[in-house]
């Protein structure tokens, strides 16, 4: 039984608006490929896990792993798809090794929002009992939840928008985005209004891509490389499906999945021993309302820790220094992207995005409309 | 055939169409033909953890008891927070622009997602107080409040 679990490698796509010349299982297998190649693993011989992580109706088809049972190395063997935020696949990958069972997993995100209608396909989301005939998608709920933010602690407009004008300058400096450039406040407030008062630039866009990641036990660890990034804590949470049942400016089930996170990993202070965050900025708001969730400022403080300059590629807590889900990360990959930037971080490996020596990195994924769930994972060097 | 030739991608179109009858269950069952017949709004109460709750429900969410006791709600609520939508797609009930708003209803402890409307959009506010208009032709289900609108 291992007492640790490490990453010891990872792969991403280019992600991009659209990647017709390839289907859901050869865009996996690219950075399968990749992240086998980068480890020197064999499939056969030292991967004795698959699991996946996508979404059926995105991929148009029940226990859509089917589709890359194959390239994940998953035929005559064991696979299993996580069908949440890609954060949880981490978690899960991890729990399995360390129970014993397993001692090298393969993990790999997968989505191509471009083959289909996101409206469409996250109103099947919502409770087909009360709520879904009323034409609900991820968009305008989280617009309920914007403005609700908004309203309750004086959260500005230019305060969202000043997440999209940082993180689309950090997007500049990673290889891996798409959605990148020079957008001033007013640039962005100017951009039309989807669902008030959330705009198009505050979106994060469609997007096609996976991501591949590597988890191993202590031993087999220390077997593939000589400074593998540790998984020092972990934990998830659940609030209320309904959009009614919780003051949609809180969020219970991130506070309470962050401290268990950090009392796992012996992070006292999250304000002072986090040097990194990667979050899922899915709207622009969210950075500002997950920020306070993850514990770095306090309760409707969102605004006031981004006009600090505090989360900057070069502040005190640099947050989405990638830019984010806005730069342009699929649903359902976006946690796993988050945990692969938080591992280039730790590693150092960043390249221009990187935010200096980093001890330690978080990374925050959720499910479901207006962050019903979410999930937290604390890695560090040591 | 050579790996890097270039190719036509080609795509597959499809459909995906399912006409679904969803059991509402012993609450919702309860909570819509009331709705029908008598234009009265149910919510379901926790008398342990003195909480109402809609939509009703057989659990509560913080007690696990469980709960029978039907209680009427409303009609008049306050907007908790809402949305001016400016696209459409097919599952919209309405074309836009529309506004969404989530009504905590007077009696309840949780709010009802729903359309605000007859209302100039640039005057809706959190805290307006508004009431339901029932649809004249019921269908059984959440539309039979057609929407709600300023008192």
């Amino acid at each position: 039984m291992s007492d640790r679990v490490a990453i010891v490698g990872i792969a991403q796509s280019k992600f991009s608006a659209r990647r017709p010349e390839v289907n859901y299982a050869e865009m996996g297998y690219e950075v399968i490929e990749q992240v086998l190649n980068n480890t020197g693993l064999e499939m056969q011989k030292d991967i004795d896990n698959s699991i996946s992580c996508s979404h059926d109706i995105w991929d148009g088809q029940t226990i859509s792993d089917i589709g890359i049972t194959d390239v994940i190395g998953g035929h005559l063997r064991n696979e299993e798809k996580v069908a949440m935020d890609g954060t949880n696949m981490v978690l899960y990958g991890a729990i399995g090794i360390l129970s014993g069972e397993f001692e090298c997993s393969l993990l790999m995100a997968h989505t191509k929002m471009s083959q289909t209608n996101r409206n469409i396909v996250n109103n099947d989301a919502f409770d087909p009992i009360y709520t879904r005939i009323l034409g609900f998608d991820y968009t305008s709920a989280a617009a309920l939840q914007a403005k609700r933010y908004m309203y309750k602690y004086g959260i500005t407009q230019e305060q969202c928008a000043k997440v999209v004008s940082k993180n689309l300058a950090n997007a500049r400096l990673n290889p891996s985005a798409h959605n990148m450039g020079e957008y001033s406040v007013g640039d962005v407030l100017s951009s039309p209004v989807v669902a008030s008062p959330i705009h198009e630039l505050e979106i994060a866009p469609d997007t096609d891509g996976a991501v591949a990641m590597i988890l191993a036990s202590e031993k087999k660890a220390k077997e593939i490389t000589d400074n593998p990034v540790w998984i020092l804590g972990f934990s998830n949470c659940y609030d209320a499906h309904y959009l009614g049942d919780r003051d949609l400016a809180d969020y219970m089930s991130l506070q309470k999945a962050a401290q268990k996170a950090y009392n796992m990993a012996g992070i006292k202070n999250p304000r002072r021993e986090i040097d990194v965050v990667e979050l899922c900025d899915a709207f622009s708001y969210q950075e500002l309302l997950w920020s306070e969730g993850l514990g770095l400022c306090g309760q409707g403080e969102g605004g006031r820790l981004l006009d600090s300059g505090a989360t900057a590629l070069k502040g005190k807590i640099p947050v989405n220094p990638s830019g984010g889900l806005l730069s342009g990360v699929p649903e359902n990959v976006a946690g796993l992207n988050r945990a692969a930037e938080a591992y280039l971080q730790v590693k150092g490996e960043a390249g221009e995005h990187q935010v200096g020596n980093v001890r330690i990195a978080v990374a925050q994924g959720h499910s479901g409309f207006c962050g019903q769930h979410h999930c937290v994972l604390v890695l560090g060097k040591e | 055939m050579t790996k890097d030739k270039a190719y036509e991608p080609f795509e597959v179109d499809q459909r995906m169409v399912a006409h679904s009858n969803y059991w509402a269950g012993e609450m919702g069952s309860r909570f819509y033909i009331t709705l029908r017949d008598k234009k009265k709004i149910l919510g379901v109460r926790c008398t342990k953890c003195n909480k109402t709750f809609w939509p009703p429900r057989t659990t509560c969410v913080f007690c696990f008891s469980k709960l029978d006791e039907l209680v009427e709600i409303g009609p008049y609520g306050t907007l908790e927070t809402f949305t001016l939508v400016t696209y459409s797609e097919p599952v919209h009930p309405r074309k836009a622009p529309f506004v969404y708003g989530i009504v905590k209803l007077d009696g309840a402890d949780t709010g009802m997602a729903h359309f605000i409307d007859e209302v100039d959009f640039n005057k809706v506010h959190i805290g307006m107080r508004v009431k339901p208009v029932f649809a004249k032709e019921k269908k059984g289900n959440i539309l039979d409040i057609q929407y709600f609108k300023p008192i």
